[in-house]
Protein backbone atom coordinates (compact mmCIF):
# COMPACT_ATOMS: atom_id res chain seq x y z
CA UNK A 1 0.00 0.00 0.00
CA UNK A 2 2.96 2.24 0.99
CA UNK A 3 4.58 1.82 -2.37
CA UNK A 4 1.64 2.02 -4.30
CA UNK A 5 1.09 5.44 -2.96
CA UNK A 6 4.79 6.50 -3.29
CA UNK A 7 4.50 5.58 -6.53
CA UNK A 8 1.23 7.42 -7.22
CA UNK A 9 2.83 10.11 -5.37
CA UNK A 10 5.90 9.99 -7.18
CA UNK A 11 3.84 10.06 -10.79
CA UNK A 12 2.08 13.32 -9.71
CA UNK A 13 4.69 14.85 -9.25
CA UNK A 14 6.77 13.37 -12.24
CA UNK A 15 3.53 15.13 -14.37
CA UNK A 16 3.54 18.07 -12.81
CA UNK A 17 6.84 19.12 -13.63
CA UNK A 18 6.23 18.02 -17.31
CA UNK A 19 3.60 20.57 -17.58
CA UNK A 20 6.61 22.97 -16.69
CA UNK A 21 8.62 21.58 -19.52
CA UNK A 22 7.48 23.54 -21.76
CA UNK A 23 5.24 26.18 -19.54
CA UNK A 24 3.95 28.38 -22.77
CA UNK A 25 2.53 25.18 -24.49
CA UNK A 26 1.01 23.78 -21.40
CA UNK A 27 -0.55 27.07 -20.91
CA UNK A 28 -2.20 27.42 -24.09
CA UNK A 29 -3.50 23.58 -24.20
CA UNK A 30 -5.23 24.77 -20.68
CA UNK A 31 -6.69 27.66 -21.75
CA UNK A 32 -8.08 26.12 -24.77
CA UNK A 33 -9.48 23.33 -22.60
CA UNK A 34 -10.69 25.79 -20.15
CA UNK A 35 -12.84 28.18 -23.40
CA UNK A 36 -14.06 24.69 -24.25
CA UNK A 37 -15.52 24.25 -21.03
CA UNK A 38 -16.59 27.50 -19.74
CA UNK A 39 -19.46 26.76 -22.56
CA UNK A 40 -21.16 24.55 -21.40
CA UNK A 41 -20.87 25.38 -17.70
CA UNK A 42 -21.68 29.12 -18.47
CA UNK A 43 -24.81 27.49 -19.89
CA UNK A 44 -25.08 25.91 -16.71
CA UNK A 45 -24.84 28.93 -14.65
CA UNK A 46 -27.46 30.75 -16.82
CA UNK A 47 -30.20 28.14 -16.44
CA UNK A 48 -29.67 27.89 -12.31
CA UNK A 49 -30.01 31.84 -12.71
CA UNK A 50 -32.70 31.31 -14.61
CA UNK A 51 -34.25 29.28 -11.78
CA UNK A 52 -34.84 32.53 -10.20
CA UNK A 53 -37.35 33.85 -12.59
CA UNK A 54 -39.35 31.09 -12.56
CA UNK A 55 -39.05 30.37 -9.11
CA UNK A 56 -40.59 33.95 -7.91
CA UNK A 57 -43.54 33.32 -9.69
CA UNK A 58 -46.31 30.82 -9.64
CA UNK A 59 -46.03 28.18 -11.97
CA UNK A 60 -49.56 26.66 -11.30
CA UNK A 61 -51.84 27.96 -13.82
CA UNK A 62 -54.09 30.93 -12.96
CA UNK A 63 -56.87 33.24 -14.50
CA UNK A 64 -56.56 36.95 -14.15
CA UNK A 65 -59.58 38.75 -14.50
CA UNK A 66 -59.78 42.35 -14.67
CA UNK A 67 -62.65 44.66 -14.88
CA UNK A 68 -63.70 47.77 -16.98
CA UNK A 69 -62.56 50.50 -15.99
CA UNK A 70 -65.52 52.20 -15.33
CA UNK A 71 -66.99 49.28 -13.34
CA UNK A 72 -67.99 50.19 -9.90
CA UNK A 73 -67.58 47.63 -7.20
CA UNK A 74 -70.94 46.49 -6.70
CA UNK A 75 -70.08 45.00 -10.65
CA UNK A 76 -67.12 43.81 -9.47
CA UNK A 77 -69.00 42.06 -6.49
CA UNK A 78 -71.38 40.53 -8.88
CA UNK A 79 -68.61 39.15 -11.22
CA UNK A 80 -67.32 37.63 -7.63
CA UNK A 81 -70.55 36.33 -6.73
CA UNK A 82 -70.65 34.58 -10.39
CA UNK A 83 -66.89 32.99 -9.62
CA UNK A 84 -67.85 31.40 -6.43
CA UNK A 85 -70.08 29.50 -7.84
CA UNK A 86 -69.33 28.97 -11.69
CA UNK A 87 -68.00 25.14 -11.96
CA UNK A 88 -64.62 24.25 -12.51
CA UNK A 89 -63.64 27.58 -10.26
CA UNK A 90 -60.90 25.95 -7.58
CA UNK A 91 -60.61 29.59 -5.62
CA UNK A 92 -61.31 33.24 -6.25
CA UNK A 93 -58.93 36.50 -5.16
CA UNK A 94 -60.37 39.48 -5.09
CA UNK A 95 -57.66 42.26 -5.87
CA UNK A 96 -59.28 45.86 -5.04
CA UNK A 97 -57.91 48.31 -7.59
CA UNK A 98 -56.42 50.61 -4.20
CA UNK A 99 -54.66 47.71 -3.18
CA UNK A 100 -52.75 47.76 -6.90
CA UNK A 101 -52.08 51.26 -6.62
CA UNK A 102 -50.34 51.04 -3.25
CA UNK A 103 -48.23 48.14 -4.38
CA UNK A 104 -47.62 50.07 -7.89
CA UNK A 105 -46.39 53.34 -5.98
CA UNK A 106 -44.27 51.01 -3.19
CA UNK A 107 -42.40 50.05 -6.55
CA UNK A 108 -39.73 53.14 -6.78
CA UNK A 109 -39.39 52.94 -10.78
CA UNK A 110 -43.02 53.30 -11.22
CA UNK A 111 -44.13 55.68 -8.52
CA UNK A 112 -43.10 58.92 -10.31
CA UNK A 113 -45.22 58.21 -13.30
CA UNK A 114 -48.07 56.92 -11.23
CA UNK A 115 -48.19 59.95 -9.40
CA UNK A 116 -48.88 62.28 -12.01
CA UNK A 117 -51.90 60.35 -13.34
CA UNK A 118 -54.90 61.49 -12.32
CA UNK A 119 -56.94 59.13 -10.19
CA UNK A 120 -56.56 55.69 -9.75
CA UNK A 121 -56.07 54.07 -13.62
CA UNK A 122 -55.76 50.27 -12.20
CA UNK A 123 -59.21 48.18 -12.53
CA UNK A 124 -60.43 45.74 -9.55
CA UNK A 125 -59.51 42.33 -10.86
CA UNK A 126 -59.91 39.00 -9.42
CA UNK A 127 -57.17 35.84 -9.39
CA UNK A 128 -58.78 32.98 -10.16
CA UNK A 129 -57.14 29.10 -9.68
CA UNK A 130 -58.69 26.66 -11.23
CA UNK A 131 -59.52 22.64 -10.73
CA UNK A 132 -58.32 21.87 -14.06
CA UNK A 133 -55.21 22.84 -15.09
CA UNK A 134 -54.84 21.49 -18.82
CA UNK A 135 -54.83 24.51 -21.38
CA UNK A 136 -57.76 23.54 -23.39
CA UNK A 137 -59.55 23.96 -20.20
CA UNK A 138 -58.25 27.29 -18.85
CA UNK A 139 -58.94 28.52 -22.29
CA UNK A 140 -62.33 27.70 -22.38
CA UNK A 141 -63.20 29.04 -18.88
CA UNK A 142 -61.59 32.16 -19.76
CA UNK A 143 -63.44 32.72 -23.01
CA UNK A 144 -66.76 32.21 -20.78
CA UNK A 145 -65.22 34.62 -18.24
CA UNK A 146 -65.08 37.18 -20.98
CA UNK A 147 -68.47 36.91 -22.12
CA UNK A 148 -69.62 38.33 -18.64
CA UNK A 149 -70.70 41.76 -18.25
CA UNK A 150 -68.21 44.19 -16.92
CA UNK A 151 -65.00 42.20 -17.68
CA UNK A 152 -62.47 44.07 -19.52
CA UNK A 153 -59.79 41.83 -19.76
CA UNK A 154 -59.21 37.91 -18.87
CA UNK A 155 -55.47 36.85 -19.30
CA UNK A 156 -53.90 33.21 -18.42
CA UNK A 157 -51.28 34.02 -16.10
CA UNK A 158 -48.39 31.03 -16.35
CA UNK A 159 -48.54 30.79 -20.07
CA UNK A 160 -44.84 32.65 -19.70
CA UNK A 161 -43.79 30.57 -17.30
CA UNK A 162 -44.44 27.41 -18.79
CA UNK A 163 -43.15 29.11 -21.74
CA UNK A 164 -39.91 30.48 -19.77
CA UNK A 165 -40.08 26.56 -18.30
CA UNK A 166 -39.85 25.11 -21.92
CA UNK A 167 -37.27 27.02 -22.61
CA UNK A 168 -35.29 26.42 -19.53
CA UNK A 169 -35.52 22.21 -20.72
CA UNK A 170 -34.37 23.45 -24.05
CA UNK A 171 -31.75 25.58 -22.53
CA UNK A 172 -30.60 22.02 -20.82
CA UNK A 173 -30.63 20.09 -23.84
CA UNK A 174 -28.62 22.46 -25.21
CA UNK A 175 -26.09 22.67 -22.40
CA UNK A 176 -26.21 18.79 -22.27
CA UNK A 177 -25.37 18.40 -26.41
CA UNK A 178 -22.76 21.05 -26.03
CA UNK A 179 -20.57 19.93 -22.89
CA UNK A 180 -21.03 16.10 -24.61
CA UNK A 181 -19.31 17.55 -27.75
CA UNK A 182 -16.78 20.03 -26.88
CA UNK A 183 -16.33 16.86 -24.01
CA UNK A 184 -15.16 14.77 -26.46
CA UNK A 185 -13.01 18.00 -27.88
CA UNK A 186 -11.55 17.70 -24.71
CA UNK A 187 -10.57 14.23 -24.79
CA UNK A 188 -9.15 14.84 -28.35
CA UNK A 189 -6.93 17.28 -26.97
CA UNK A 190 -5.49 15.62 -24.30
CA UNK A 191 -5.31 12.46 -26.86
CA UNK A 192 -2.95 14.08 -28.70
CA UNK A 193 -1.22 15.83 -26.32
CA UNK A 194 -0.40 12.34 -24.46
CA UNK A 195 0.73 11.03 -27.62
CA UNK A 196 3.25 13.60 -28.19
CA UNK A 197 4.29 12.88 -24.72
CA UNK A 198 4.59 9.65 -25.07
CA UNK A 199 6.91 10.31 -28.20
CA UNK A 200 9.31 12.41 -26.46
CA UNK A 201 9.52 10.46 -23.60
CA UNK A 202 9.69 7.03 -25.47
CA UNK A 203 13.44 6.57 -24.02
CA UNK A 204 12.66 6.65 -20.44
CA UNK A 205 9.26 4.12 -21.46
CA UNK A 206 11.84 1.63 -23.12
CA UNK A 207 14.55 2.36 -20.05
CA UNK A 208 11.66 1.84 -17.46
CA UNK A 209 10.71 -1.62 -18.74
CA UNK A 210 13.61 -2.96 -19.25
CA UNK A 211 14.59 -1.90 -15.29
CA UNK A 212 11.23 -3.61 -14.47
CA UNK A 213 8.58 -1.37 -14.03
CA UNK A 214 5.14 -2.35 -14.51
CA UNK A 215 2.68 -0.97 -16.82
CA UNK A 216 0.82 0.92 -14.56
CA UNK A 217 4.51 2.28 -13.75
CA UNK A 218 5.22 3.93 -16.86
CA UNK A 219 1.13 4.51 -17.78
CA UNK A 220 0.99 6.41 -14.50
CA UNK A 221 2.50 9.93 -14.97
CA UNK A 222 0.77 10.21 -18.63
CA UNK A 223 -2.55 9.39 -16.64
CA UNK A 224 -1.96 12.76 -14.36
CA UNK A 225 -0.36 14.25 -16.89
CA UNK A 226 -3.92 13.84 -18.78
CA UNK A 227 -5.84 14.62 -15.47
CA UNK A 228 -3.71 17.59 -14.23
CA UNK A 229 -4.70 19.36 -17.86
CA UNK A 230 -7.89 18.30 -17.21
CA UNK A 231 -8.70 20.21 -13.92
CA UNK A 232 -6.47 23.30 -15.28
CA UNK A 233 -8.81 23.77 -18.09
CA UNK A 234 -11.47 23.04 -15.34
CA UNK A 235 -10.17 25.83 -13.32
CA UNK A 236 -9.81 28.16 -15.97
CA UNK A 237 -13.58 27.34 -17.11
CA UNK A 238 -14.20 28.32 -13.63
CA UNK A 239 -12.65 31.12 -13.64
CA UNK A 240 -14.00 32.39 -16.93
CA UNK A 241 -17.81 31.50 -15.81
CA UNK A 242 -17.20 33.32 -12.30
CA UNK A 243 -15.35 36.80 -14.42
CA UNK A 244 -18.25 36.45 -16.70
CA UNK A 245 -21.00 36.37 -14.08
CA UNK A 246 -19.58 39.03 -12.31
CA UNK A 247 -19.25 41.23 -15.73
CA UNK A 248 -23.36 40.71 -16.37
CA UNK A 249 -24.28 40.82 -13.24
CA UNK A 250 -25.83 44.76 -13.07
CA UNK A 251 -26.78 44.94 -16.42
CA UNK A 252 -28.51 41.60 -16.36
CA UNK A 253 -30.08 42.63 -12.99
CA UNK A 254 -31.04 46.46 -14.57
CA UNK A 255 -32.58 44.58 -16.89
CA UNK A 256 -34.65 42.03 -14.91
CA UNK A 257 -36.42 45.28 -13.10
CA UNK A 258 -37.74 46.44 -15.76
CA UNK A 259 -40.00 43.53 -16.18
CA UNK A 260 -40.81 43.95 -12.35
CA UNK A 261 -38.58 40.68 -11.62
CA UNK A 262 -35.40 40.00 -9.37
CA UNK A 263 -32.69 38.70 -10.92
CA UNK A 264 -28.93 38.59 -8.71
CA UNK A 265 -26.97 36.31 -11.09
CA UNK A 266 -25.20 34.00 -9.21
CA UNK A 267 -21.76 32.02 -9.84
CA UNK A 268 -21.83 28.37 -10.24
CA UNK A 269 -22.52 26.85 -6.66
CA UNK A 270 -20.60 24.44 -5.09
CA UNK A 271 -21.74 21.24 -6.07
CA UNK A 272 -21.81 22.37 -10.14
CA UNK A 273 -17.75 23.12 -9.55
CA UNK A 274 -17.02 20.43 -7.98
CA UNK A 275 -18.70 18.45 -10.84
CA UNK A 276 -17.10 20.90 -13.43
CA UNK A 277 -13.52 20.30 -11.68
CA UNK A 278 -14.22 15.94 -11.58
CA UNK A 279 -16.06 15.96 -15.36
CA UNK A 280 -12.77 18.05 -16.58
CA UNK A 281 -10.12 15.80 -14.56
CA UNK A 282 -12.22 12.54 -15.83
CA UNK A 283 -12.22 13.54 -19.55
CA UNK A 284 -8.37 14.42 -19.12
CA UNK A 285 -8.13 10.87 -17.46
CA UNK A 286 -10.22 9.41 -20.58
CA UNK A 287 -8.05 11.38 -23.44
CA UNK A 288 -4.90 10.08 -21.59
CA UNK A 289 -6.00 6.43 -20.90
CA UNK A 290 -7.00 5.76 -24.67
CA UNK A 291 -4.28 8.14 -26.05
CA UNK A 292 -2.05 5.12 -24.28
CA UNK A 293 -3.99 2.11 -25.35
CA UNK A 294 -3.05 3.10 -28.68
CA UNK A 295 0.77 4.51 -28.65
CA UNK A 296 2.18 3.19 -25.53
CA UNK A 297 1.51 -0.70 -26.54
CA UNK A 298 2.93 -0.17 -29.54
CA UNK B 1 20.93 -19.95 -11.86
CA UNK B 2 21.06 -20.16 -15.31
CA UNK B 3 20.33 -22.87 -17.46
CA UNK B 4 19.54 -23.53 -21.19
CA UNK B 5 18.21 -26.33 -22.70
CA UNK B 6 18.36 -26.67 -26.43
CA UNK B 7 17.29 -23.12 -26.70
CA UNK B 8 16.63 -21.55 -30.49
CA UNK B 9 16.20 -18.18 -31.42
CA UNK B 10 14.86 -17.66 -34.81
CA UNK B 11 14.27 -13.96 -35.96
CA UNK B 12 11.85 -13.04 -38.93
CA UNK B 13 11.74 -13.80 -41.88
CA UNK B 14 14.02 -16.68 -40.47
CA UNK B 15 17.62 -16.07 -39.27
CA UNK B 16 18.63 -18.07 -36.40
CA UNK B 17 20.57 -15.86 -33.84
CA UNK B 18 20.49 -19.27 -31.92
CA UNK B 19 20.37 -22.88 -32.67
CA UNK B 20 20.27 -25.90 -29.91
CA UNK B 21 21.91 -23.63 -27.23
CA UNK B 22 22.45 -25.54 -24.06
CA UNK B 23 24.39 -24.50 -20.55
CA UNK B 24 24.14 -24.17 -17.18
CA UNK B 25 25.76 -21.43 -14.87
CA UNK B 26 26.11 -21.91 -11.31
CA UNK B 27 25.45 -19.10 -8.54
CA UNK B 28 28.46 -16.90 -8.16
CA UNK B 29 30.18 -18.02 -11.15
CA UNK B 30 31.70 -15.61 -13.37
CA UNK B 31 31.12 -16.57 -17.49
CA UNK B 32 31.85 -14.80 -20.35
CA UNK B 33 30.01 -15.09 -23.29
CA UNK B 34 32.11 -15.05 -26.50
CA UNK B 35 31.86 -14.92 -30.17
CA UNK B 36 32.21 -12.64 -32.93
CA UNK B 37 29.90 -9.91 -34.09
CA UNK B 38 26.45 -11.24 -34.94
CA UNK B 39 27.13 -14.67 -33.08
CA UNK B 40 24.27 -14.31 -31.04
CA UNK B 41 25.98 -12.80 -27.92
CA UNK B 42 23.44 -9.90 -27.16
CA UNK B 43 20.31 -12.54 -28.41
CA UNK B 44 21.64 -14.85 -25.47
CA UNK B 45 21.73 -12.02 -23.02
CA UNK B 46 18.63 -10.80 -24.22
CA UNK B 47 16.83 -14.56 -23.43
CA UNK B 48 17.83 -14.57 -19.74
CA UNK B 49 16.45 -10.91 -18.99
CA UNK B 50 13.46 -12.18 -20.60
CA UNK B 51 13.43 -8.94 -22.84
CA UNK B 52 13.08 -11.66 -25.88
CA UNK B 53 11.39 -15.04 -25.79
CA UNK B 54 12.75 -18.04 -27.12
CA UNK B 55 11.35 -19.75 -30.44
CA UNK B 56 12.13 -23.66 -28.90
CA UNK B 57 14.17 -25.34 -25.98
CA UNK B 58 13.99 -24.06 -22.46
CA UNK B 59 15.34 -20.89 -20.63
CA UNK B 60 15.78 -21.21 -16.87
CA UNK B 61 16.81 -18.66 -14.25
CA UNK B 62 16.81 -19.07 -10.64
CA UNK B 63 14.77 -22.13 -11.56
CA UNK B 64 12.03 -20.08 -12.88
CA UNK B 65 10.85 -21.24 -16.94
CA UNK B 66 10.82 -17.96 -18.71
CA UNK B 67 8.90 -19.71 -21.35
CA UNK B 68 5.82 -19.77 -19.02
CA UNK B 69 6.38 -16.14 -17.46
CA UNK B 70 3.42 -13.84 -17.35
CA UNK B 71 3.64 -10.51 -18.45
CA UNK B 72 2.36 -9.30 -15.22
CA UNK B 73 5.51 -11.21 -13.96
CA UNK B 74 8.23 -9.97 -16.29
CA UNK B 75 8.82 -6.81 -14.37
CA UNK B 76 9.38 -8.50 -10.96
CA UNK B 77 12.31 -10.79 -12.85
CA UNK B 78 13.77 -7.83 -13.85
CA UNK B 79 14.09 -6.74 -11.12
CA UNK B 80 16.25 -9.44 -9.54
CA UNK B 81 18.54 -9.08 -12.89
CA UNK B 82 20.77 -5.81 -13.20
CA UNK B 83 21.70 -5.33 -17.17
CA UNK B 84 24.34 -3.00 -18.48
CA UNK B 85 23.32 -2.37 -22.07
CA UNK B 86 25.47 -2.37 -25.00
CA UNK B 87 24.29 1.38 -25.69
CA UNK B 88 23.48 1.99 -22.09
CA UNK B 89 20.65 2.98 -22.19
CA UNK B 90 21.01 5.97 -19.85
CA UNK B 91 18.02 8.93 -19.95
CA UNK B 92 20.01 12.01 -21.22
CA UNK B 93 17.49 14.37 -19.38
CA UNK B 94 18.34 13.13 -16.28
CA UNK B 95 21.80 13.24 -14.33
CA UNK B 96 23.27 10.82 -13.00
CA UNK B 97 22.30 10.60 -9.32
CA UNK B 98 18.50 10.37 -11.30
CA UNK B 99 19.75 7.51 -13.59
CA UNK B 100 20.55 5.29 -10.79
CA UNK B 101 17.78 6.15 -8.89
CA UNK B 102 15.29 4.82 -11.31
CA UNK B 103 15.47 1.47 -10.73
CA UNK B 104 15.01 1.85 -6.95
CA UNK B 105 11.89 4.13 -7.56
CA UNK B 106 10.39 1.14 -10.03
CA UNK B 107 11.27 -1.12 -7.21
CA UNK B 108 9.39 1.23 -4.53
CA UNK B 109 12.01 1.58 -2.30
CA UNK B 110 11.61 4.14 0.91
CA UNK B 111 13.30 7.89 -0.52
CA UNK B 112 15.58 7.49 2.19
CA UNK B 113 16.94 4.15 1.52
CA UNK B 114 17.05 4.76 -2.00
CA UNK B 115 18.96 7.45 -1.75
CA UNK B 116 21.70 6.05 0.33
CA UNK B 117 22.18 3.05 -2.20
CA UNK B 118 22.53 5.92 -5.16
CA UNK B 119 25.43 7.02 -2.74
CA UNK B 120 26.40 3.74 -2.09
CA UNK B 121 26.43 2.49 -6.14
CA UNK B 122 28.01 6.22 -7.35
CA UNK B 123 30.55 5.58 -4.72
CA UNK B 124 31.24 2.33 -5.89
CA UNK B 125 31.78 3.14 -9.43
CA UNK B 126 33.62 6.26 -8.79
CA UNK B 127 31.18 8.43 -9.56
CA UNK B 128 30.12 9.94 -6.12
CA UNK B 129 30.79 13.59 -6.96
CA UNK B 130 29.41 13.59 -10.35
CA UNK B 131 26.14 12.95 -9.22
CA UNK B 132 24.78 16.06 -10.80
CA UNK B 133 26.38 15.47 -14.12
CA UNK B 134 24.34 14.62 -17.22
CA UNK B 135 25.21 11.92 -19.48
CA UNK B 136 26.51 14.23 -21.95
CA UNK B 137 28.77 15.55 -19.36
CA UNK B 138 30.12 12.18 -19.08
CA UNK B 139 33.48 10.96 -21.11
CA UNK B 140 32.23 7.20 -22.54
CA UNK B 141 33.77 5.53 -19.43
CA UNK B 142 32.11 7.21 -16.79
CA UNK B 143 28.75 6.62 -18.37
CA UNK B 144 29.85 3.02 -18.68
CA UNK B 145 30.60 3.12 -15.09
CA UNK B 146 27.42 5.23 -14.68
CA UNK B 147 25.68 2.54 -16.69
CA UNK B 148 26.50 -0.51 -14.13
CA UNK B 149 26.22 1.41 -11.17
CA UNK B 150 22.65 2.03 -12.45
CA UNK B 151 22.66 -1.98 -12.82
CA UNK B 152 23.52 -2.89 -9.30
CA UNK B 153 21.90 -0.83 -6.93
CA UNK B 154 19.14 -2.77 -6.60
CA UNK B 155 21.78 -5.63 -5.55
CA UNK B 156 20.92 -8.16 -7.80
CA UNK B 157 21.94 -12.05 -7.54
CA UNK B 158 22.47 -11.95 -11.21
CA UNK B 159 24.51 -8.97 -13.01
CA UNK B 160 24.80 -9.32 -17.28
CA UNK B 161 26.32 -7.23 -19.47
CA UNK B 162 26.84 -6.60 -22.69
CA UNK B 163 30.00 -5.43 -23.99
CA UNK B 164 30.64 -3.87 -21.12
CA UNK B 165 34.22 -2.36 -21.95
CA UNK B 166 33.28 -1.90 -26.17
CA UNK B 167 34.77 1.38 -27.09
CA UNK B 168 37.04 2.35 -23.78
CA UNK B 169 40.54 2.96 -23.99
CA UNK B 170 42.06 0.26 -22.16
CA UNK B 171 43.34 1.73 -18.57
CA UNK B 172 39.30 2.34 -18.78
CA UNK B 173 38.21 -0.91 -19.72
CA UNK B 174 40.55 -2.15 -16.86
CA UNK B 175 39.27 -0.17 -14.31
CA UNK B 176 35.77 -1.01 -15.44
CA UNK B 177 36.49 -4.63 -15.46
CA UNK B 178 37.42 -4.74 -11.93
CA UNK B 179 34.28 -3.15 -10.87
CA UNK B 180 33.17 -6.41 -11.74
CA UNK B 181 35.37 -8.18 -10.79
CA UNK B 182 34.77 -6.66 -7.14
CA UNK B 183 30.65 -7.94 -7.46
CA UNK B 184 31.71 -11.54 -8.41
CA UNK B 185 33.83 -11.23 -4.99
CA UNK B 186 30.64 -10.62 -2.86
CA UNK B 187 28.75 -13.45 -4.34
CA UNK B 188 26.70 -11.47 -7.66
CA UNK B 189 26.64 -14.08 -10.55
CA UNK B 190 28.08 -12.77 -13.84
CA UNK B 191 26.80 -13.40 -17.36
CA UNK B 192 29.30 -10.75 -19.63
CA UNK B 193 29.36 -11.05 -23.52
CA UNK B 194 32.74 -9.49 -24.34
CA UNK B 195 35.57 -9.64 -26.44
CA UNK B 196 38.12 -8.44 -23.77
CA UNK B 197 38.91 -12.22 -22.28
CA UNK B 198 41.77 -11.41 -20.90
CA UNK B 199 40.11 -8.36 -19.10
CA UNK B 200 38.20 -11.16 -17.01
CA UNK B 201 40.89 -13.72 -15.69
CA UNK B 202 39.65 -16.85 -13.70
CA UNK B 203 36.17 -16.31 -16.03
CA UNK B 204 34.91 -19.89 -17.54
CA UNK B 205 34.41 -19.33 -20.90
CA UNK B 206 31.41 -19.82 -23.28
CA UNK B 207 32.50 -19.34 -27.03
CA UNK B 208 29.51 -18.99 -29.83
CA UNK B 209 29.87 -19.81 -33.58
CA UNK B 210 26.80 -18.32 -36.04
CA UNK B 211 24.15 -18.80 -33.08
CA UNK B 212 25.42 -21.86 -31.94
CA UNK B 213 27.93 -22.93 -28.65
CA UNK B 214 31.47 -24.20 -29.29
CA UNK B 215 32.26 -27.13 -27.00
Amino acid sequence: MKVWLLHHRDAALLAWRRLFVVPLNSLLFVIAIGVALALPAGGQMLLANARQLTGAVSATPQISIFMAANADRAAANEIGSRLGKAAGVRHARFVPREDTLSRMKANPGLRDAIEVLPGNPFPDAFVVSVDDERPESMERLAAEFRRWAGVEHVQLDSAWVRRLEALIGLGRNAVILLGALLGAGLVAICFSIIRMQVLVHRAEIEVSGLLGATENFVRRPFIYHGVLLGLGGGIVALLIVTAATLWLRAPLGDLARLYDLTLNLQPLGAIDSALLLAAAGGLGWLGATISLGQHLDR
Amino acid sequence: MIRFDRVAKRYPPGVDALSEVSFEVAEREMVLVGGHSGAGKSTLLKLVAAIEKSTSGAVLVGGQNLGGLSRAALPFLRRRIGMVFQDQKLLFDRNAFQNVMLPLSIAGFPPREATKRVHAALDKVGLGKRENALPAMLSGGEQQRLAIARAVVGRPSLLLADEPTAHLDAETANDVARIFHDFHQVGVTLLIATYAHDLFPGARRLQLDHGRLQA
